[in-house]
C-alpha cells in the first residue's frame, strides 16, 4: 500500500528538481521499496506526483530493468553474466545457485523465497564473479562460495531478510 | 608491487577519507576555496592548460567542452556528472564514489562554478546503491558545512547538487539518453544537433562530464594545470585509472600515468596472467573497444597509441583473455550484452544485435555454416554508423576485430562444430 507518508516522501523528492517530471525514477524507486514491486497503485501515486498519465509511468517501468512490474521473491539474487565475470566462471556460479536454490534463472521459486536473475555487468569486474543480494554486492563468488551462500540464505528463510 | 601514481585517487587508502572531517584534514575543499577566489573563466583556463580529456570513453578535451556552452541563453545552464558506469570491464567510478565521494562533490562544485551552473546533477547508476549512499552522505555533509547550496563559503555563490539514481539501462551512459532519463523519460538518445552545450537538460545549455573527469578537477586546481600537463604523454596528459579484469592474478584499479605500457600494467600491477598462461587477446578500453592480440602487449596506453594499434583507450577497462579462451564464446557473451542493452529506438541496432547473437550462438553450439562469418560482417556493416548513438557501433567492435585476428577459431567452429581451445574443445558439441 502506498501510504500518505510514502507519497509525502515522493513529493519531497519532486520538489528538489527544477521540473517535477524528473522525479519519475526516484519516485518509482520509493514505490518499489515500499511494496517490493511497482504495483498499479504505486504507478498511480507516481503519476500524481510527477504530473503525467499512468500509461507514461508504465512505459518507464517497462524500460528500466531494475523495476519489477510483478511480485518478486523475498530475496532477489542478481548474478552478473557479462564478460569479466564469464571469464572468471560466473556460469558455474549460476548453475550452482539454480541447483541449490531450486529455481531457474529468470524465475521466482514457488514459495516466494528467491528470485534468481542473470544481469548485465555490475561494475565490479575487478572482483569477479559477483552477485547482488537485494541490491547489495557480494564479490569474488566462487562456485563453492555460491553453495555456501545458498545454504546460509535457506537456513535464514524463516527469519526476515537481512538486506 | 610497483607503486601507483595517485592523483585522482590520492589519499584513497586513508581510513575515514570518505568523511568530510578526514577529507578536509588532508586538504579537501581547499581547491574549491581557491577556485571561488578566481574568475570562472580563469578556472576554465586552468583546466584547459591541464590538457584533461574526458574519462568516460570519448576523450574530448574537458576545458574545451566547457567553453562550448552557449552564452546568453534565456535558460539556466546545467552540469551533469555521468556516473552511470556500466561498460563491461569498467569499475573505476564506483570506487571513486564509494571511497572518495568528497573528491567527486568538490570536483562537481568547482566545475559548476567554472561553467556558471547553479544546478548540478550526479547521475549514478541505479545498481550502485552503496555508491549512491556514499555520495548522498557527502553531499549532505557539504551542505551542512556551507560548502554546497546557498552562499558557499560566504562568497554569495549558490550551487545545488542533486543526486539522481538511474534504474538499470546501459544506454543512459550515452549523454543525450542520460538527459532524457534525468527528465523522467525512457533513455532514448536524442538526435544531435542540437548538442547538449546548446540545448540539453530542460533545453538549457548543458555540460556532461564523467565521474573520474570531474574528480580530477580538484587536483588540477590545487596543483595547477601545468603540473597536471607534465604527467603522461604529449597528447594524452595526466593519469588514468586502468581497470584490469579477466585472466590476471590481481584484477583491480591501477592509477598510472598515461602511456604506461600495457605489459607493465598486466605484469607489474595486475600480477601477470592467471596460472602463468599466455595472453591470447586484450580488450584495452572496455567491451566496446576492438580486441587486440598479444603482439600489441608493448603499446603505451594512451589515446594515440591504442588508436594506432587498431583499438581505442575508451574507458580504460583492460580485459585480459588467456590462451585457453574460446574467442567465439567470449564474443557471443559480449554481443548478448549489446542485444540486451539496445534501447530499441533504432532498427539497425535493435534487430541487428539480435541476429548477431543468433548467428554467434549457432556457431558456438556447433550449428554454424561457412557463410555465417560473412553474414556477421554484413550485419555489422548494416549497424555501424546507422543509428542515433554509438551503442550499435560498439556491438560490432569485438566481432569485426576478432574475425580479423582469430578467423581460425571461427572456421574451426564451422568445420568441427566445437571450440578450438578451452572446455568446449573437449566436447563434441560445445555446451558452455
Amino acid at each position: 500500500m502506498i501510504s500518505d507518508a510514502i507519497k509525502a516522501k515522493m513529493l519531497a523528492v519532486a520538489e528538489r528538481y527544477p521540473e517535477r517530471r524528473s522525479a519519475m525514477l526516484p519516485a518509482l524507486h520509493i514505490a518499489q521499496e515500499a511494496e517490493g514491486y511497482v504495483t498499479p497503485e504505486g504507478m498511480q501515486a507516481v503519476a500524481e506526483v510527477v504530473g503525467c498519465k499512468v500509461d507514461e509511468v508504465e512505459s518507464i517501468v517497462s524500460f528500466y530493468s531494475m523495476y519489477f512490474a510483478h511480485p518478486v521473491g523475498q530475496r532477489v539474487v542478481k548474478v552478473c553474466t557479462s564478460l569479466s565475470c564469464y571469464l572468471r566462471g560466473c556460469d558455474r556460479v549460476m548453475a550452482t545457485l539454480e541447483h541449490d536454490l531450486g529455481v531457474q534463472r529468470g524465475h521466482t521459486r514457488a514459495d516466494g523465497a528467491f528470485t534468481l536473475l542473470g544481469v548485465e555487468c555490475l561494475a565490479s569486474c575487478g572482483t569477479a564473479p559477483v552477485l547482488q543480494l537485494n541490491d547489495e554486492f557480494i564479490e569474488q563468488v566462487t562456485p563453492e562460495r555460491a553453495a555456501e551462500l545458498a545454504r546460509e540464505w535457506q537456513t535464514q528463510t524463516a527469519a526476515p531478510p537481512s538486506a | 608491487m610497483a607503486e601507483q601514481m595517485r592523483v585522482v585517487t590520492k589519499d584513497i587508502e586513508i581510513p575515514g577519507i570518505d568523511t568530510l572531517a578526514v577529507y578536509q584534514a588532508h586538504g579537501g575543499y581547499a581547491a574549491l576555496r581557491k577556485a571561488l577566489a578566481m574568475e570562472p573563466v580563469a578556472v576554465m583556463e586552468e583546466v584547459k592548460i591541464s590538457g584533461l580529456r574526458g574519462r568516460g570513453g570519448a576523450g574530448f578535451p574537458t576545458g574545451m567542452k566547457w567553453s562550448f556552452l552557449a552564452k546568453g541563453s534565456s535558460k539556466p545552464t546545467y552540469l551533469a556528472c555521468n556516473a552511470d558506469e556500466s561498460e563491461p570491464g569498467t569499475f573505476k567510478d564506483r570506487m571513486i564514489m564509494e571511497r572518495l565521494p568528497h573528491r567527486l562533490v568538490e570536483g562537481v562544485l568547482i566545475s559548476a562554478y567554472a561553467t556558471g551552473t547553479k544546478t548540478a546533477f550526479i547521475y549514478i547508476r541505479g545498481e550502485l546503491k552503496q555508491a549512491a549512499r556514499q555520495v548522498g552522505r557527502a553531499i549532505q555533509e557539504a551542505y551542512d558545512a556551507g560548502l554546497a547550496g546557498k552562499n558557499i563559503m560566504g562568497t554569495g555563490i549558490d550551487i545545488d547538487i542533486i543526486l539522481h539514481r538511474g534504474a538499470g539501462a546501459y544506454i543512459c551512459g550515452e549523454e543525450t539518453a542520460l538527459m532524457e532519463s534525468l527528465e523522467g523519460k525512457r533513455g532514448y538518445p536524442r538526435l544531435k544537433p542540437p548538442f547538449p552545450a546548446a540545448a540539453g537538460i530542460y533545453g538549457g545549455p548543458t555540460v556532461i562530464n564523467n565521474c573520474e573527469t570531474l574528480s580530477t578537477v580538484p587536483l588540477i586546481l590545487a596543483n595547477g594545470g601545468a603540473w597536471y600537463a607534465g604527467i603522461g604523454t604529449e597528447k594524452s596528459k595526466g593519469t588514468r585509472i586502468f581497470c584490469v579484469s579477466g585472466h590476471v592474478n590481481k584484477p583491480g584499479n591501477y592509477e598510472l600515468p598515461m602511456g604506461t605500457p600495457l605489459r607493465t600494467i598486466i605484469d607489474d600491477y595486475a600480477g601477470g596472467v592467471l596460472g602463468g598462461k599466455r595472453v591470447k587477446a586484450i580488450i584495452p578500453g572496455g567491451s566496446s573497444t576492438p580486441m587486440l592480440d598479444a603482439s600489441k602487449l608493448d603499446i603505451p596506453m594512451d589515446y594515440e597509441s591504442v588508436a594506432a594499434a587498431g583499438s581505442m583507450l575508451g574507458a580504460a577497462g583492460v580485459i585480459v583473455l588467456d590462451e585457453d579462451t574460446c574467442i567465439v564464446g567470449a564474443v557471443l557473451r559480449m554481443t548478448e550484452f549489446y542485444r540486451d542493452e539496445s534501447c530499441g529506438k533504432c532498427t539497425p541496432c535493435r534487430e541487428g544485435t539480435y541476429w548477431l547473437v543468433e548467428l554467434l550462438e549457432r556457431l558456438e553450439h556447433g550449428g554454424g555454416r561457412g557463410s555465417d562469418i560473412a553474414l556477421l560482417r554484413d550485419i555489422c556493416d548494416n549497424i555501424s554508423g546507422k543509428s542515433f548513438c554509438p551503442l550499435g557501433d560498439a556491438a560490432t567492435s569485438s566481432i569485426i576485430s576478432s574475425i580479423k585476428l582469430f578467423a581460425d577459431e571461427y572456421l574451426y567452429h564451422v568445420t568441427q562444430g566445437r571450440c578450438l581451445v578451452g572446455e568446449g574443445a573437449r566436447q563434441a558439441i560445445a555446451a558452455h
